[in-house]
């Protein structure tokens, strides 16, 4: 190879390389057979505590939802696994119908006209919705209102991405009870957008209804982040009026797998379809009339638009899209919401028993399916400590990290995958503690 | 139609999975929660299995064909990595578990902050960004943070050539920075005389792609970085192309000051048909502390007779978090099983072929497509897929036409500044008996172009589907197979 090439050696051709700095040496370790690679994994794996070895009652963004076995089968097909974005469509159409299917599903669940192929998380969903409303108003509006129940992780992605433009981003600061409709009360004819979460970061499933108007009669957008897998249970947000909806798809079917890669979602009305960012599969037909499907509006995109493009992304979260998309065709609508409504009995039991426990107390005035808070006693950490160390138990969130009013305050979450046995054993493990 | 939707398929009263039953008392739905629609599909298992795979068997990837996409490093995946990523210890550990609990986690999240870092020549990684393109912004916020924690404001401005991947300035942009492009000169380098004059008090930095996009490493790199240094400037890398030189030379000790790395290409984690991609990014020392966070830091040595304790910390002057938690988490355990198999010789040898295997297609094709630089290339290379004498012929056609050859096309239209570009990256994973077929496909398709041109304006022949009219796609705009319009 190297004499068709016409070159001495390798290292000729990499000539162009300062010398000097040429060949450096690497302090990596040595290579390892496939057998000691899996070994030295093995070896780190077992350091972690997991949900397949203690029980979870841990939330807060992300869930342990039961996967069916497909799903994981389906997505490693070498056809899905190894293909990248399809940009030739011939040869692509499993991906890009996949997406459409996907899409649909979105529309589907949110209510919403249109969605798009996927972001990184929901958090970073949520900031290109900012960015969105930044764009659909032209600079002309400079406020955002975010409710302080968004994931704080959402709520920090918002302020990184739009550190350079300019924003004043207000509410966050208002205490963690707050009505939507006090938020409403910040919106102005500077405000862009409102943004909450449903169900919110402390498990509540706010009332939504009439919120819409109150933005609206203000010019402004109504961003709703939503729990996917709540969606199957709830009503959609496009009900109440959102333009749009966005939120972490990792309910829907993927692993922990200590935080990502996970799935954002992403949903508006079709008059704003041409502000949405991020890879978009249409339908159309071929040369023969045969129905396909593209990509399309790439007039939107960074690879036309360049500089004068307002969202960057192009690989997204692809093969987790397909999980999701899987998962929700094997569940389908009766499976989605039965599993929703397994959460909703599932928590219901746990927070009457631990409500009941001396020195603890549930706090939840409104509704909630899958998580709630709880008053408790003594610190989260020690609380924690005990469960783990005592009991085997993966405890809640320390709302107290978060939220200063909410210091000794677990947020505890209760899925299908939490046997009546194991909530059982937290009661009791936590009646030790009253 | 090649299969229908899974809408098509569904059947009231089908599901495809069994769930328990309610083990607890029952607690009632107040009225008015609960929707009273929900336009999902009811299908049966089997059937869920046959649409998958079937949809599966109209793409074409990298474990059915070489996928020579230019820019985007389609090399092997090895499986051993997912039966990796797929521990349960790692698998089903949740994100935000006490970090006492999650030490694997976390030191392999710091061997891997520490290697990157090594072949990269930097101070510091942070791993949290979810793709390159997240990647870009995180670095291009750093170094707008760097002048402002300087008090210098008056910096608004980034450089970026014109044969730059459209993320860059799109990045730049969301960023709120103006973007300024930069000629190439006739070798493809960054034009240095346009360079220096435009450098000044007013410039944020550079963003270079080295080897840049038409697979060729900058001659003058040494003296654009410092042009850029001189004015006060940072230097950002695109590391979309690092799968040349991991090994060969590091990107830090060329004094670049942040580089993306893209470990769904280098480091050969699936592309998954559009993600999850993940891309780290890594400093010189005075960006360190402008990190995103948290990052993965040694704590404590306690001793030889006990490991070393991992914990979650934040950089004092971070531009804050990119996203939820603390990266694509399942994409580093990849990355990481990757670079423990193959070692430092492994990585550099792996450059070394993928080199070798773009010059040798170069070499065998340079006589029969234009090479607009004709120069030793790195990965990858670009010609130009149109001949004066063959007029009607695109590049479009070339690429759809060598699927007829049982081969991914190549990436067309891209880098800007080539008339018809065909961007073609074999990368070292490729033998070559299947890089003598690619050759054989791509001069018999120049013949072709010549004799039968309606040969490739009508491929692909052998596609599941003909082209596809994207306009009407536009036109029409049917983005979900349902009417919903609840939100109309």
């Amino acid at each position: 190879m190297l004499a068709a090439i016409g070159a001495a050696d390798i290292e000729t051709l990499f000539a162009d390389i300062p010398a000097r700095l040429r060949n450096p040496q690497l302090n990596l370790p040595p290579a390892l057979s496939e057998m000691e690679t899996l070994a030295d994994l093995r070896e780190l794996a077992e350091d972690n505590q997991h949900a397949g070895r203690s029980a979870l009652f841990l939330g807060a963004g992300a869930y342990n939802h039961y996967t069916p076995q497909i799903v994981d089968a389906l997505i490693q097909r070498g056809e899905f696994l190894t293909a990248y974005t399809p940009y030739q469509p011939e040869v692509s159409q499993g991906t890009l119908q996949a997406v459409f299917e996907w899409q649909s599903m979105v529309c589907a669940l949110t209510g919403m006209d249109v969605a798009n192929a996927s972001h990184y998380d929901g958090a970073t969903a949520l900031a290109e919705a900012v960015i969105m409303g930044n764009e659909h108003f032209r600079g002309a509006r400079r406020k955002v209102v975010l409710s302080p129940t968004l994931h704080p992780h959402a709520r920090g992605v918002v302020h990184t991405y739009t550190q350079g433009l300019g924003l004043s981003i207000v509410g966050e600061d208002l205490p963690p009870d707050v009505a939507p409709a006090a938020l409403a009360d910040l919106v102005d004819d500077q405000t862009l957008l409102l943004a909450v979460a449903y169900p919110n970061f402390l498990g509540q499933i706010d009332d939504l209804q009439g919120l819409a108007d109150r933005v609206h009669a203000r010019g402004a957008l109504l961003v709703v982040m939503a729990d996917p897998l709540a969606l199957g249970l709830l009503t959609p947000p496009a009900a109440f009026g959102a333009d749009i909806v966005c939120g972490e798809g990792q309910s829907l079917g993927l692993p922990l797998s200590f935080g990502g890669p996970y799935l954002g979602f992403f949903a508006t009305r079709k008059s704003l379809v041409r502000k949405m960012a991020g890879r978009v599969v249409g339908e159309t037909h071929d040369r023969q009339g045969r129905r396909g499907f593209v990509l399309t509006l790439a007039t939107r995109e960074q690879h036309i638009r360049r500089e004068r493009a307002s969202s960057n992304i192009c690989t997204n979260q692809g093969l987790m899209a397909l999980a999701a998309t899987i998962y929700l065709s094997t569940l389908g609508k009766h499976g989605l919401r039965q599993v929703a409504e397994l959460c909703w009995h599932k928590s219901h039991y746990a927070a009457n028993l631990i409500g009941a426990l001396p020195g603890f107390r549930v706090v939840a005035p409104r509704p909630f399916l899958k998580e709630f808070v709880v008053a408790c006693p003594r610190p989260v950490a020690e609380i924690n400590d005990f469960l783990l160390y005592q009991r085997n138990i993966i405890g809640g969130y320390d709302l107290g990290q978060d939220y200063p009013a909410l210091k000794n305050h677990m947020l505890l979450c209760v899925t299908e995958t939490n046997t009546r046995a194991q909530i059982d054993d937290l009661v009791g493990a936590l009646s030790e503690l009253s | 139609m090649l299969e229908p939707l899974i809408y098509d398929l569904s059947r009231p009263g089908r599901q495809g999975v069994t769930l328990p039953a309610c083990d607890v008392p029952p607690t009632p739905l107040p009225d008015g929660l609960a929707r009273t629609t929900l336009d999902l599909p009811e299908v049966d298992q089997l059937t869920v299995v046959r649409h998958f795979t079937r949809l599966s068997q109209l793409n074409m990837g990298i474990d059915t064909t070489m996928y020579p996409l230019g820019s985007c490093t389609m090399k092997y995946n090895p499986r051993v990595n997912e039966t990796a990523a797929r521990l349960p210890g790692l698998a089903a550990a949740h994100p935000l578990q006490d970090p006492e609990t999650v030490q694997g986690s976390l030191a392999l999240m710091f061997a891997l902050q520490e290697w990157l870092a090594d072949i990269g020549g930097f101070a510091g990684v942070s791993l949290q960004p979810a793709a390159g393109a997240q990647g870009e912004l995180t670095g291009v916020l750093m170094m707008r943070a760097y002048h402002l924690d300087r008090g210098d404001t008056k910096r608004t401005k980034m450089l970026i050539p014109n044969s730059a991947h459209g993320t860059n300035p799109a990045t730049a942009n969301m960023a709120g920075l103006e973007v300024v492009e930069i000629p190439s000169d006739p070798r493809g380098n960054v034009d240095l005389e346009a360079l220096k004059t435009l450098c000044d008090d007013t410039v944020v930095g550079l963003m270079i792609t080295n080897p840049n996009t038409l697979g060729l490493f900058e001659e003058h790199v040494e003296e654009v970085v410092a042009a850029v240094h001189a004015c006060g400037g940072l230097v950002y890398g695109d590391g979309a192309n690092m799968n040349a030189i991991v090994g060969k030379v590091r990107p830090g000790d060329l004094g670049f000051d942040v580089l993306h790395y893209n470990l769904h290409k280098t480091f050969s984690t699936p592309h998954g048909g559009g993600g999850p991609g993940s891309g780290p990014v890594g400093v010189s020392a005075r960006l360190t502390d402008f990190l995103p966070g948290p990052l993965v830091a040694r704590v404590q040595d306690q001793g030889e007779t006990q490991p070393p304790h991992f914990s979650l910390v934040t950089p004092p002057k971070s531009i804050g978090r990119m996203k939820a938690f603390w990266g694509n988490f399942g994409v580093l355990v990849r990355a990481y099983a990757y670079i423990r198999a193959n070692g430092p010789d492994g990585l550099r040898g792996n450059s070394e072929y993928a080199v070798l295997n773009a010059n040798y297609l170069r070499a065998k094709l340079e006589d029969v497509y234009k090479l607009p630089y004709d120069r030793v290339c790195k990965h990858e290379f670009v010609v130009e897929g149109v001949w004066a004498d063959a007029p009607g012929v695109h590049a479009l056609d070339i690429a759809k036409r060598l699927v007829d050859y049982g081969f991914h096309a190549p990436t067309n239209y891209f880098p800007l500044i080539v008339h018809e570009a065909l961007m073609i990256e074999p990368t070292e994973t490729e033998t070559r008996e299947t890089l003598d077929r690619f050759v054989h496909a791509l001069r018999t398709i120049a013949e072709e172009a010549h004799t039968q041109p309606q040969l490739l304006k009508d491929a692909p022949h052998t596609a599941p589907l003909s082209r596809l009219d994207e306009i009407a796609a536009a036109k029409q705009l049917v983005l979900c197979c349902r009417p919903v319009a609840l939100s109309a």
